[in-house]
């Protein structure tokens, strides 16, 4: 029944979004709360139901391991034969997508967590957001990007995936800029859209590719066709597809070069930053490039890209979250240093440990961000981390649950972090080359930065001596229930997310992956036929997990989770009005490098946006922007008017023919000729009639006499 | 005396030839435009009494009857002709024949 109706999940959402926007100004808080929240609950509990659902239907023998399709109608196509074409292989094919939802075990995933803590979310927003403008219009949004998360989630086809795709965009734009008034929340939301869009065209390419080379977007049929064995491991369109596919996925899960903008989206409010910025939208990437796991098994090119870039966004944005002062900065830069996790599982090839850290990662994060905004909320505003400190006797709650999902992050057993962190890593070291030990190590210091600058951040807002001024100190408040409610579910989940996949090797059973398996496990056999046994997914590695390696990275993770907490207890725990950055005493070059993000903004400001200029010359799409209205007043314009300068030219020309060869020969010279002609005739004509009467009797006269004697 | 006051045919031509030479004469050399109309009359009458002689002389009435038409004609001939120059000489204020030269070129 959950599944017959399944495509309601989606439009629950949609119905709040759509009361929101039609009618929303006119309702109380309390009924906005009530909509909203409440299609938001509905959801979680038919998604609930609906997986319940699926695993017993996918247990039966004649549905084993087949993934649940539910088609409502034919969007694009219809068999009008308008949209078909000729693939690759010249066999004529339909462009046709279908507004049909997908359950399988990685949307089934996607869909707990993003409902679950989509739900707390939302209930955590009525507290945060009671006292703020545009209630009804903050929840609408919401809705809609609920809306559009899980079209994107359970869509059967890349095209409906499209979809949902450009509507978290939106949505993200939307919400970013929730605080229009503010010229910096215009700002954040214009970069996020139109980096987002930069990575939508590869999507879009991407989608045409595979539409040309497989006849096919449906997930199913290309996940089929590719492991059928007919397509070479390397073949160039699946790789072109696949980075395509990846650029797409870069950004929108701000990998880089496209991470710019999820930092400054942190202009948002902060539930917003929770929902979309950490725990959802930005794992949008990792679930494309999950489910089209069959094509990038067989572009070894694409998965080694995805590794390498997914291990330097991670030690990238961890260095430059080690200095940041901003707490919600400090956390974006951390989601982007994990999504590159989560990019680095992928491209090794372990699809359902990338996938576990999506998951622990949605907890852990979304608590974080809420809880920041539970200290933004109880500071009265204040971000900064160097205005704030010992906070954790004034608002316990908050401390106690963001220590938790610390200790999550950092990877300290047995949090959740520590398993689908520990997992990666593990997954990295094993992969066949050696080459892949410098992943792992990249991989590893991000580790031990992770726990620096978390624990940097526990220091400075809840330790230490307080730094707010006594105005703002005796204002400090724990949050509501509302807010403090949804912080503890998730301080729950973020302590015991992991133990869904303990590791054999501790003993576990590895239930995760096992429930991934229908998913990922035939990559295997496609590894296994190509005679790349050590690529094997999840399902083969248990022989490996005994190896004494495993035991002795555990152990090393740990000791980084560990000296990461340390070195900031060390530097942090007694911080006071202009206490010192260890990294800038150490170096303060490279602190100020850090401070700037590598100065990436200014730089892409100097070579994309053309904002700032190389002396005199001007990059970028401003630079473009001078040059075009350079190339339209002069060229276009000078086009313009030369011919119209020759029109004119030709103009006179003709009008001097006209005026004096056709109308002075043509036909004045006729006229002329006939006047001089008439002269001698007029000579007679001069109006005395009997002058007239005279000359027609003189000349009857002579007629009489030239009769009568002639 | 038989040759005596004998009035012949040739007479009433000479006199209609008179007639006639004076109508044309007064029409060509006179400007007052009722003097011109007064001479067509004598134009006209030289035809009549043309028509008159010979139809005397043949004995048949065709002449005579041609006559009375054209003297039915005269009349009206003389009272459009008078008509035209009333309505001339209220635009003009003058009944100068010389001074009619709208359609000169």
């Amino acid at each position: 029944m959950f599944l017959t109706y399944i495509w309601l999940i989606p439009l629950l959402p949609a119905f709040g979004a759509a009361m929101m926007f039609f009618f929303g100004r006119k309702l109380q808080k309390a009924t906005v709360s009530a909509v909203c929240v409440g299609t938001i609950v509905l959801a979680f509990l038919m998604s609930c139901g609906a997986v319940w659902q699926y695993s017993a239907w996918s247990s039966t023998p004649q549905n084993f391991h087949q993934p649940y399709e539910k088609p409502l109608y034919t969007w694009l196509g219809s068999d009008t034969g308008h949209l078909t074409y000729t693939t690759q292989s010249g066999k004529p094919a339909e462009f046709r997508a279908d507004v049909a939802f997908l359950l399988d075990p990685l949307s089934s995933i996607w869909l707990l967590f993003v409902t679950g803590v989509g739900m707390l979310i939302h209930i955590y927003s009525t507290g945060y957001m009671e006292h703020e403008g545009g209630y009804y219009r903050f929840f609408g949004y919401l809705n809609l990007f609920m809306f559009s998360m899980l079209t994107l989630i359970l869509a059967n086809n890349y095209v409906l995936m499209f979809v949902g795709w450009e509507g978290v965009g939106l949505c993200s734009y939307l919400l970013i800029g929730f605080y229009f008034h503010r010229k910096s929340a215009t700002d954040a939301g214009n970069k996020a859209f139109i980096v987002n869009r930069i990575g939508d065209a590869g999507f879009l390419l991407g989608m045409f590719f595979i539409a040309w080379y497989f006849g096919s977007l449906r997930f199913t049929d290309v996940t089929t066709a590719a492991r059928s064995g007919q397509f070479a491991i390397g073949d160039p369109i699946i790789t072109a597809a696949t980075l395509l596919l990846f650029v797409g996925a870069c950004g929108k899960s701000a990998q880089l070069p496209l991470y710019v903008w999820l930092p400054d989206a942190m202009e948002g409010p902060t539930p917003v930053s929770a929902l979309i910025h950490a725990a959802t939208m930005v794992t949008a990437g990792v679930y494309m490039v999950a489910r089209s796991n069959a094509l990038f098994v067989l572009a070894p090119t694409s998965m080694k890209t995805v590794a390498i870039v997914g291990a330097l966004t991670a030690i990238f944005a961890a260095s430059i979250g080690l200095v940041q002062n901003d707490i919600k900065r400090v956390l974006a830069y951390s989601t982007v240093s994990q999504l590159g996790y989560m990019f680095l599982a992928l491209g090794v090839g372990a699809f359902s440990a990338g996938v576990f850290h999506v998951f622990t990662h949605a907890f852990f994060k979304a608590l974080l961000f809420l809880g920041a905004g539970a200290v933004i909320h109880s500071m009265s505003g204040e971000q900064d981390m160097r205005n704030m400190g010992d906070l954790a006797h004034r608002i316990p709650i908050t401390y106690r649950t963001m220590l938790v999902a610390t200790l999550a992050i950092a990877g300290i057993p047995p949090f959740a972090g520590f398993f689908s962190k520990d997992e990666i890593l593990w997954q990295t070291w094993t992969k066949d080359s050696e080459a892949y030990h410098i992943l792992w190590f990249i991989g590893y210091a991000t580790a031990l930065m992770t726990a620096f600058y978390m624990f940097r951040l526990i220091y400075l807002t809840f330790f230490g001596k307080p730094r707010m001024s006594h105005e703002l100190e005796h204002h400090i408040h724990e949050c509501p229930h509302t807010m403090a409610v949804p912080l503890l579910v998730l301080a729950l989940f973020s302590l015991s997310a992991g133990w869904l996949s303990w590791p054999p090797s501790l003993g576990g059973s590895a239930r995760f992956e096992k429930f991934l398996e229908p998913v990922f496990a035939k990559e295997a056999q496609v590894f296994q036929e190509e005679g790349k046994a050590a690529q094997l997914a999840a399902g083969e590695k248990e022989a490996e997990h005994t190896s004494p390696y495993e035991y002795v990275l555990m152990f090393l993770s740990v000791l980084a989770a560990a000296a990461g907490w340390g070195m900031a207890k060390r530097s942090y725990s007694h911080a006071d009005k202009g206490y010192t950055e260890p990294i800038a005493t150490a170096s303060p070059p490279i602190y100020d490098v850090l401070l700037h993000k590598y100065y990436v903004d200014e730089g892409y400001d100097y070579v994309f946006t053309g904002r700032r200029k190389l002396g005199d010359v001007r990059l970028g799409a401003l630079g473009l922007g001078e040059a075009s209205a350079w190339f339209d007043t002069n060229v276009v314009d000078g086009a313009v008017n030369a011919a119209g300068w020759i029109t004119r030219l030709t103009a006179t020309i003709s009008s001097w023919w006209d005026k004096w060869i056709i109308d002075g020969i043509g036909v004045n010279g006729p006229a002329i000729l006939a006047r001089m002609l008439s002269y001698p005739a007029r000579l007679f004509e001069w109006g005395l009639v009997q002058w007239y009467a005279l000359v027609m009797t003189a000349g009857l006269v002579g007629f009489v006499f030239y009769y009568v004697y002639h | 005396m038989e040759s005596v006051l004998h009035i012949t045919t040739l007479h009433y031509l000479v006199l209609g030839a008179a007639l006639f030479l004076l109508g044309v004469i007064g029409v060509l050399t006179r400007r007052n435009v009722v003097i011109v109309l007064m001479s067509i009359e004598l134009i006209l009458n030289a035809v009549n009494l043309n028509l008159v002689a010979f139809s005397r002389l043949w004995g048949g009435v065709h002449g005579q009857v041609f006559a009375i038409f054209v003297i039915t004609d005269a009349a009206a001939e003389a009272a459009v002709g008078l008509g035209i120059l009333i309505a001339f000489f209220r635009n003009k204020e003058t009944v100068n024949i010389d001074e009619v030269n709208l359609l000169k070129w």
